[in-house]
């Protein structure tokens, strides 16, 4: 039974790190410029959990296995702990933990405790159920009114948002239902939410935040490589939750100003 | 030190309905919450297996329900995590075995209050009807998931589900508050007050200690959650507006101004991280209680044992921002929480060490009991290493919503708290019901559910790094996610599997209550009080007498002694400690 038990632990052990280790589900590629900083933390933390993933195991499996009773008549320690030890091993994990999570934190900060850079692309995120919207200010730089009277989803884009047409500055808004971003430039992401709780969740940029309805919530960051990225929401929304997905098309700078200057025409 | 005052001795009561129904024994209270556990387990697992089959096959006919709609799903998934988390996990450790068994470890004859004990348990049990009732109103259960974020919670036309439906889940919940508000008093007062003669705090056994710490966490946290859940009632019906700002659902401008969803999740948070250590703290003590018992070692480091689970208690209270990273609350925040997450990490590495610790050297009997107490250092380690990934904020922005998430709470407050509750199961079978379960079975259980629950969730790990989002009821709409569909497979396969054994266990639970070879008084050779009485005890539990504790709770194997074990009542001239 020592011996079955020691297998059966051994054998999860060892199966579960194997595709840790191998990758074959993994991150998936990074494409903004956090992502690596990201994935180098991921890496660090998942070395050391690893490490005392297999040794607890496998420590367990063999002390099971090595002190089983086989009815022979042995000397069994008689202890109630030891004081040192105790001492020992708190301070190490102590050290570990916070150590750890220190070292992540400046990446952290950079994401969230500055704003965005001047000259960022502004672009305003809407989520409803079940579909994200796009708004670009337009030539003027400002994001035009919305009312909430105004918003009718099923009509879709700026009425879906509930823009105000009237105000001047909402003229040359740009609405879209996917997303275009300039390569390698930051981008001022203002997130809102008009009915529930949704998530702005793109794996291939590690970014996600909630949007929340009430609040307006600006982030940051900058895609590094030209591509398509999918966009999902990650917080439950309703029945529709996993159909409320995206797209974000990362092009040159010179395909973003064409994109744009046709969809102000197309506005006009 | 208190003795045991003659008010809180009840005569043994007369005639079915007194006995069985509304019994004022604890003992009799105790299995009607094992029972309502089971009951409420078995739902919960019915569910998650329709689920499992859904997601993976989502257009299958299913017998009796057809094709599963995205919102049954999602109500399903509610109604999953709602039952487990509260009428299961919170349900089987402290009411069950922890009013079974508290008040004969401290050599009680009851608990404190024996009318509030069977009103907190027929209260709970009216809480799991309401519950229940939710699936069968129009509409149907409500879709907005066990943590209940407003406004979708608070909003009857935010989709199916959320109009009568939600109103039963917030009622049952509040009810389920008041419940445990009146059971976490009479724990802490039983454990204070009416402890044997000789039974100091640094005697009792760990399973008192968890079971006390946690109904500690329990009054504090409840009451929270049953503010919370009032508030959350007044929006739905009255038109107030603590969590709902202005909205606009479908077209349509709410009535609400200026409330803060944020604001529900604080509170629920404030609740529901110590509930996490509600459902595991009495796992953890079992698990010591077996480990030190089977193998005939003491407990290695006691009374680190005993102040990491304060200090796991302490701790619990001021980490629930973690589950808040993304929620939009200040990033400064995130540090603290994240800090004082990390922390927690560490009274959780001594009580793994301090486990192995107990297995070095010793003598270990690998009965069925013991089989499970090591699958719960196994689940518990492995559930636990994935918590300083999700404690980091900026991993959890990978992480948080994903699968990571789901196989990490699952492995351990799920599937570890659960292994406490099969071990305690087996353990005290014979002195509940006076007959032994059957070893084999026992362990046929315990091999495959082991290896099933592994391979269940440990994938949900690798899909919530490829970003697998939870609460999907189908993954056919994005291109990524598609790709996991094999994995999500094997899963399910693993699932069904994991649950077809369960009925092995449900089998020899009852077979054995009847079938069974008759228990001794001590079949494990154990030291604690409960083991010293009649097998099954009698209704004051020591026939008229109150036990002298003498001796610590895990005195095994002490030189010099003539058995390998000393019993916490025996003489006092064996060696103490």
């Amino acid at each position: 039974m020592g011996l079955a038990l020691l297998c059966l632990i051994w054998l999860i052990t060892f199966a579960s790190t194997y595709f840790f280790v191998a990758k074959t589900w993994w991150l998936p590629h990074g494409a903004s410029a956090l992502a690596h900083h990201i994935d180098g933390q991921f890496t660090l933390t998942f070395v050391l959990m690893g490490i005392i993933f297999v040794l607890a195991q496998c420590a367990l499996g063999y002390l099971v296995w090595k002190y089983s009773d086989q009815g022979k008549p042995r000397t069994v320690s008689y202890s109630h702990g030891n004081t040192k030890l105790e001492v020992l091993w708190t301070t190490l994990t102590a050290i570990l933990f916070i150590g750890l999570n220190l070292m992540g934190s400046n990446i952290w900060a950079a994401e969230r405790f500055e704003p965005a850079k001047a000259g960022s692309v502004p672009v305003e995120v809407t989520g409803m159920q079940f579909a994200w919207y796009f708004r670009y200010p337009g030539n003027d730089g400002k994001y035009g009114a919305t009312k909430p009277n105004l918003i009718d989803p099923s009509s879709g884009m700026e009425s879906a948002i509930g823009l105000d047409t009237g105000d001047g500055a909402s003229k040359d808004d740009i609405v879209t239902g996917t997303m275009y971003l300039p390569v390698g430039r930051e981008v001022d992401l203002s997130l809102r939410a008009v009915d529930v709780i949704h998530s702005f969740f793109v794996p291939s940029f590690r970014f996600k935040q909630d949007a929340v309805p009430g609040l307006l919530i600006h982030m940051h960051f900058t895609p590094t490589e030209i591509g398509d990225y999918e966009i999902a929401c990650a917080e439950l929304c309703g029945m529709g939750h996993y159909k409320m997905h995206g797209m974000v098309k990362v092009v040159s700078q010179e395909d973003f100003d064409k994109w744009i200057a046709q969809r102000e025409a197309e506005k006009q | 030190m208190a003795t045991t005052a003659p008010v809180h001795a009840h005569a043994a009561p007369q005639g079915f309905i007194r006995k069985y129904v509304f019994s004022l024994d604890h003992k009799v209270i105790g299995l009607q919450y094992y029972f309502l556990a089971l009951t409420a387990v078995f739902v919960g697992m019915f569910l998650s297996l329709i689920m499992r089959i859904h997601l993976v096959w989502p257009g299958a006919e299913l017998p009796l329900f057809g094709a599963i709609k995205p919102e049954t799903y999602v109500s399903f998934l509610t109604m999953h995590g709602t039952i487990m988390v509260f009428f299961v996990l919170t349900t089987a450790p402290q009411g069950g075995f922890g009013n079974y068994f508290l008040p004969i470890q401290i050599g009680a004859p009851d608990m404190a209050f024996p009318v509030l004990n069977m009103l907190s348990f027929w209260t709970t049990f009216v809480g799991f009807v309401v519950l229940i009732a939710a699936f069968f109103v129009p509409g149907g259960a409500p879709l907005h998931g066990w943590t209940g974020y407003a406004p979708l919670s608070a909003l009857p036309s935010a989709g199916p589900g959320e109009q009568l439906g939600a109103d039963l889940w917030v009622t049952s919940i509040a009810i389920f508050c008041l419940a445990s508000l009146m059971g976490a008093l009479n724990f802490i007062t039983t454990t204070l007050d009416l402890r044997a003669k000789g039974m100091t705090l640094m005697r009792m056994p760990l399973t008192v200690w968890s079971w006390l710490i946690t109904a500690i966490l329990g009054l504090l946290a409840f009451g929270v959650l049953l503010s919370a859940g009032i508030l959350l009632l007044l929006d739905r019906n009255l038109g107030t507006s603590f969590y709902v700002p202005l909205v606009v659902v479908n077209g349509t401008v709410m009535g609400h101004k200026g409330g803060s969803p944020l604001l529900w999740q604080h509170l629920f948070w404030f609740f529901g991280h110590p509930e996490v250590y509600i459902a595991i703290l009495p796992g953890m003590g079992v698990a010591s209680q077996l480990l030190s018992t089977f193998s005939r070692k003491p407990i290695f480091g006691y009374k680190a044992m005993v102040y990491a689970m304060l200090a796991i208690g302490l701790l619990g209270f001021m980490v629930w921002g973690h589950h808040m990273f993304m929620s939009g609350m200040s990033p400064y925040s995130a540090f603290a929480f994240s800090v004082m997450t990390m922390s927690i990490g560490v009274p959780s590495a001594i009580k793994t060490f301090n486990w192995l610790g107990t297995l070095w050297g010793g003598r270990i009997r690998l009965q069925t009991p013991m089989l499970f107490a090591i699958g719960f250092v196994s689940l518990f380690v492995s559930g636990g290493l994935s918590g300083p990934f999700l404690a980091q904020p900026v991993l959890d922005i990978p992480l948080h919503d994903t699968y990571f998430v789901v196989g990490h709470f699952h492995l351990i407050m799920g599937v570890a708290a659960i292994f406490g509750i099969f071990g305690a199961t087996y353990y005290w079978f014979p002195k509940m019901f006076g007959r032994m379960m059957n070893e084999r079975l026992g362990q046929i259980h315990f091999f495959i559910t082991l290896l099933g629950a592994y391979a269940v969730f440990m994938p949900m790990h690798y899909l919530g790094l490829a970003g697998q989002t939870r609460r999907y009821s189908e993954f056919t709409q994005l291109a990524y996610q598609q790709k996991l569909v094999p994995l999500q497979t094997f899963m399910t396969y693993a699932a069904v599997i994991t649950i077809a054994v369960q009925l092995v266990f449900l089998f020899n639970l009852f077979w054995s209550m009847f079938k069974g070879p008759k228990a001794s008084d001590n079949p494990w050779e154990a030291t604690t009080l409960e083991w010293t009485t009649s097998t099954p005890p009698p209704h004051d539990n020591f026939g008229g007498h109150t036990p002298v504790v003498n001796h610590g709770p895990y005195e095994y194997n002490v030189p010099g002694a003539a058995k390998d074990f000393i019993m916490q009542n025996d003489p006092a001239t064996a060696p103490a400690h």
